[in-house]
């Protein structure tokens, strides 16, 4: 492996600015990195000389004292964000040769911190998957038992697998339900929702508005924290952005947790859990205790709802938001002899069977004579399980649990979606609370694959997200490599 | 059947007797903003076709809309002046639905919590009756683009200039009951829209425009089935096509038929309505709040510091000038109906007779601007002039056969009214010795006249005076003519 490689976000800022190494030797570094593991396809769109060019600027920057917080540090984008005059395509059919005029806001702070773009990740269509197998130009490999081809899951797939195979130093990713914090565990890095609002979702292609929400995917919970500072704020364009100042990240990783009350929630333990995971949860709970916390249980009567209920509304809002690819502005377009024919030709060959299926399911669920029995009745269990979480919070700082029920799985060994929509289990419910989330790796199954526990806190504490997950990163001493990064 | 056989408007005579109409309006008013309602893009009319596009207005990936402010308040302001309820909450909500000139596939509108609740609004009849027409709600929508199908053969193209642009619809209870009753509800719709200054009411330019639902029955029964008329945009094609859509409705009901409850086009060529869509073709809309926006909230005091800037309204300013002016009811509704009007009456009237300064610019003014294809605002003779017009003939300075001429002459030079009375030399004569010259000279010149009216011909009188004014040009006071010529000729 190239030295280079080895740096993560944090440190190999601080070598940077130490002017150990250029911006541009790194970047370099890293489209060495991209090239060696282009089999996982992590890539959809590689810009190098885009990316030199930003490299070059960094480096001046460095040398004229003038770095900013991300200076000369190369990442990967998800394919969900608008980037200018870079193809996004939203890893779909009908957005095949989009390129927007414009650069969404948490893309834009990265590159105004100084951050270096390598290109575009691969993902789930418009997001929707847990396998990064509906991309339009086909699944990503996740760099973990290389040649049993599992999957890097997803949506946030191609970011999972490209911090993973350290073929990026870091990754944007977006997560509707579990996009960022499930594909981390499977790929054994650090994902990071934020609370809903924290960033802004201008200029990220919309799969459900209520839920989406932009974070990183790094190696490391101070790389998260580093990334978060940069990403997050508020933003007039998007009337759902919080209008609130995030402290300095950076400044909460070693507070500890000494008296900090961590809950356990019962539901989170069932059925269909992975023995190794059970055994990693357990000792997670027992790192946490070594490291000052207090461990209560406590009680979310209604996750057992979260995933119907994100499958009405996840779906409902999905089905309105895709209705602009028609055919008509941009995108791909079926001609046809009218007006109707055209939408459906154009949508038909654009869309894949996921989206299709949930663009179906949205529609049904909003009709007249079902919207009081699915739409309504799922916002109202949705209000209760954001209560759950309320009342939890009365009696507890953070709450703990797995953040899948397996690790990964082989890649086209799920055909079923409602298993495949089991994968999110753990992870949705704080989606539909709007709660900020954190998996991070804590050991190896059997198989030598990942296992990833999650963190949850209440609205807006991402500062003590962080210093609870600094903590448990410090016991679980997770530091493997997979078989399939970059040497 | 109507007893005189002269029928009441809004009723219809069948073969099985008098139908009624039901009549309830939708307007939708295009709020005087100079953006979107929920982008920066300009919502200037005229503009060169898609030059008035965002990103947002183009529905581009991952673009989201930001509600402008300024629509919040003219819609609160407007239902202030609808004496309605205002809703601290309001939701808006996605109408979802295809269309190539909809590029979002939705239309944001309010759908189950509009801005503003319930009211109502008096409208003044012909016969200077009243009524009061309830209101159901008012809400704000985006508009849709403009599809365009007659610029190539087999291709339909689209202006997306309108997309997004703020509208209010104002939805009336189904309280009005004649075509007439329709086209003063829009009226004073119109008229309160431009007091407040929330919408220009210009319906050439599609600021304003109207669905009406009709439904007939007769008297005291339930209501009958509906149909909508789409998209009317003159008062005169509002009152032509209720008409045409009630006698339709009648005339399926007298023959045994059933009407379908569909939406209806209104043809201008033909006068006649034609069906659109049925209501089994109808769309589901798919309605549900829209997740980019939150719930629109504002408190009390807010709404009360909009209603501080309130100008005084059609209803108050009415009563006013009935009181100050002393002035008819019927000229002050007349007055009241456009701003312009009023605020021009009352710098005209200020300091001078009311009814006069009323009668001189309802008949004499709005005329010839009518004849000359002129408005009030670019009027050649100013309100200062008028009241100078009215207060020369109040004082006798000139008589009111005279003001006419001096008018005339104002509304080509502009000129003050006493300025044109000194040049031309037009000052009424009221000096007895003068008039006395005049009449001396009429009697001695029509000898035999004077005899004959001497001898029982009163009706000559008139013939005298006539004479005597027409010797002094028209300047002679009348008044004193009259008495002079009864004392000299009796």
């Amino acid at each position: 492996m190239s030295d280079l490689l080895k740096f993560d976000l944090l440190s190999a800022s601080i070598a940077l600015k130490n002017k150990e190494f250029s911006s541009l030797e790194l970047t370099n570094a890293y489209f060495e990195a991209i090239e060696k593991t282009s089999a996982l396809g992590a890539y959809l769109e590689i810009i190098k000389d885009h990316s030199m060019n930003m490299a070059k600027a960094s480096d001046k920057n460095i040398n004229n004292g003038t770095s900013r917080p991300l200076e000369g540090l190369p990442i990967g984008v998800k394919d969900m964000f608008c980037t200018k005059d870079i193809k996004t395509t939203a890893s779909s059919k009908i957005l095949e040769n989009f390129c927007p005029t414009y650069e969404s806001t948490v893309t834009q702070n990265l590159w105004d911190d100084g951050a270096v773009m390598l290109g575009k990740l691969s993902c789930d269509e418009f997001a929707m998957g847990s396998s990064n197998e509906t991309a339009a130009k086909g699944n990503v490999v996740n760099p973990w038992l290389k040649n049993s081809k599992m999957s890097p899951g997803g949506s946030s797939g191609g970011s999972a697998s490209a911090v993973a195979s350290r073929s990026a130093l870091a990754a944007t990713g977006t997560d509707t339900g579990g996009s960022i914090r499930q594909p981390a565990a499977f790929c054994g890095v650090t994902g990071l929702k934020p609370t809903y609002g924290r960033c802004s979702r201008w200029g990220i292609v919309a799969f459900s508005s209520s839920l989406d929400q932009a974070g990183p995917l790094t190696r490391t919970v101070s790389d998260a924290a580093l990334m978060l500072n940069s990403m997050a704020g508020y933003d007039k364009k998007d009337s759902t952005s919080a209008n609130l100042e995030m402290p300095d990240l950076m400044n909460y990783l070693d507070k500890g947790i000494k008296g900090k009350k961590i809950g356990i929630p019962k539901e989170y333990t069932q059925d269909g859990i992975s023995q190794d995971i059970v055994k990693f949860y357990e000792k997670s709970i027992n790192w946490l205790k070594e490291s000052g916390a207090e461990i209560l249980p406590v009680s979310l009567p209604h996750t057992k709802y979260a995933l119907p209920v994100y499958y009405i509304i996840a779906p409902a809002e999905a089905s309105s938001n895709l209705a602009r690819y028609d055919g008509v502005r941009y995108g791909k377009r079926n001609e046809a002899a009218s007006l109707d024919e055209m939408y459906e030709i154009t949508r038909g060959n654009g869309f894949g069977e996921e989206v299709k299926r949930r663009i179906m399911i949205g529609t049904y669920v909003l009709s007249s004579g079902y919207y009081d029995a699915y739409y309504l009745k799922a916002q109202k269990v949705r209000r209760l399980i954001k209560e759950d979480f309320d009342n939890v919070f009365e009696e507890v700082d953070y709450i703990l649990t797995p953040s899948t029920p397996t690790t990964s799985f082989e890649l086209g060994q799920k055909q079923d979606p409602l298993t495949m929509y089991l994968n999110d289990i753990f992870t949705v419910p704080a989606s539909l609370a709007g709660l900020p989330g954190i998996s991070l790796p804590v050991g190896l199954d059997k198989s030598g694959l990942p296992i990833g526990i999650q963190l949850i806190a209440n609205s807006f504490d991402e500062p003590g997200l962080i210093s609870t997950a600094r903590a448990l990163e410090r016991s679980a001493e997770f530091n493997f490599i997979p078989d399939g990064a970059a040497t | 059947m109507s007893e005189t056989g002269i029928l009441k408007p809004g009723h219809i005579n069948g073969e099985t007797g008098t139908w009624e109409m039901v009549i309830g309006l939708e307007i939708h008013a295009q709020i005087s903003s100079k953006s979107k309602l929920f982008s920066g893009a300009s919502a200037s009319f005229g503009a060169e076709a898609n030059s008035n596009v965002s990103l947002v207005d183009a529905a581009m990936p991952g673009m989201l809309p930001v509600i402008n402010e300024f629509c919040i308040e003219q819609a609160v302001k407007t239902g202030l002046a609808l004496n309605a309820k205002i809703n601290n909450v309001s939701v808006f909500d996605r109408k979802n639905y295809f269309y190539a000139d909809l590029p979002q596939g939705y239309q944001i509108s309010q759908f189950t919590k509009p801005i503003v609740g319930e009211g109502e609004i008096i409208i003044d009849l012909d016969n200077g009756k009243q009524t009061t027409i309830g209101i159901e709600r008012l809400h704000l929508e985006q508009d849709a683009g403009k599809s365009l199908h007659d610029q190539h053969p087999s291709k339909s193209f689209i202006d997306l200039n309108r997309t997004g642009v703020a509208l209010m619809e104002i939805v009336s209870k189904p309280d009005i009951r004649s075509p007439q009753e329709a086209g003063a509800y829009v009226k004073k719709i119109r008229s309160i829209l431009r007091y407040v200054g929330a919408c220009d009411g210009n319906m050439e330019e599609g600021s304003l425009r109207a669905d009406c639902n009709v439904s007939v029955r007769k008297s005291g029964e339930e209501f009958g089935t509906r149909c909508e008329i789409k998209n009317l945009n003159s008062i005169r094609f509002i009152i032509q096509a209720i008409q045409s859509e009630a006698e339709r409705q009648v005339d399926i009901l007298e023959s045994g038929g059933k009407i379908n409850q569909e939406t209806r086009l209104f043809d201008t060529s033909t006068g006649e309505t034609r069906s659109m869509r049925s209501k089994e073709d109808a769309h589901d809309y798919r309605y549900f709040p829209d997740p980019d926006l939150l719930p629109l909230e504002f408190s009390d005091s807010w709404v009360q510091e909009i209603k501080k800037t309130l100008p005084e309204l059609p209803d108050s300013l009415k009563k006013r000038l009935v009181n100050d002016f002393e002035i008819t009811p019927y000229d002050a509704s007349i007055l009241v109906e456009e701003k312009d009007y009023v605020d021009f009456y009352q710098k005209a009237a200020k300091g001078q007779d009311g009814k006069l300064t009323a009668n001189w610019m309802i008949t004499e003014l709005f005329g010839a601007l009518k004849k000359e294809n002129l408005t009030l605002s670019n009027s050649p003779i100013s309100p200062e002039n008028l009241g100078k017009l009215v207060s020369l003939i109040s004082k006798g300075t000139i008589s009111g056969k005279i003001a006419k001429d001096v008018f005339a002459e104002m509304m080509t030079s502009k000129n003050s009214p006493s300025d044109i009375v000194k040049d031309k030399g037009l000052e009424q004569v009221s000096d007895d010795t003068e008039i006395l010259k005049l009449i001396d000279k009429v009697i001695s010149e029509n000898k035999d006249k004077v005899n004959d009216y001497l001898g029982g011909k009163d009706k000559l009188f008139g013939f005298f005076v006539g004479q005597v004014m027409k010797l002094s040009q028209g300047k002679a006071n009348p008044g004193i003519v009259n008495n002079l010529l009864k004392e000299k000729l009796k």
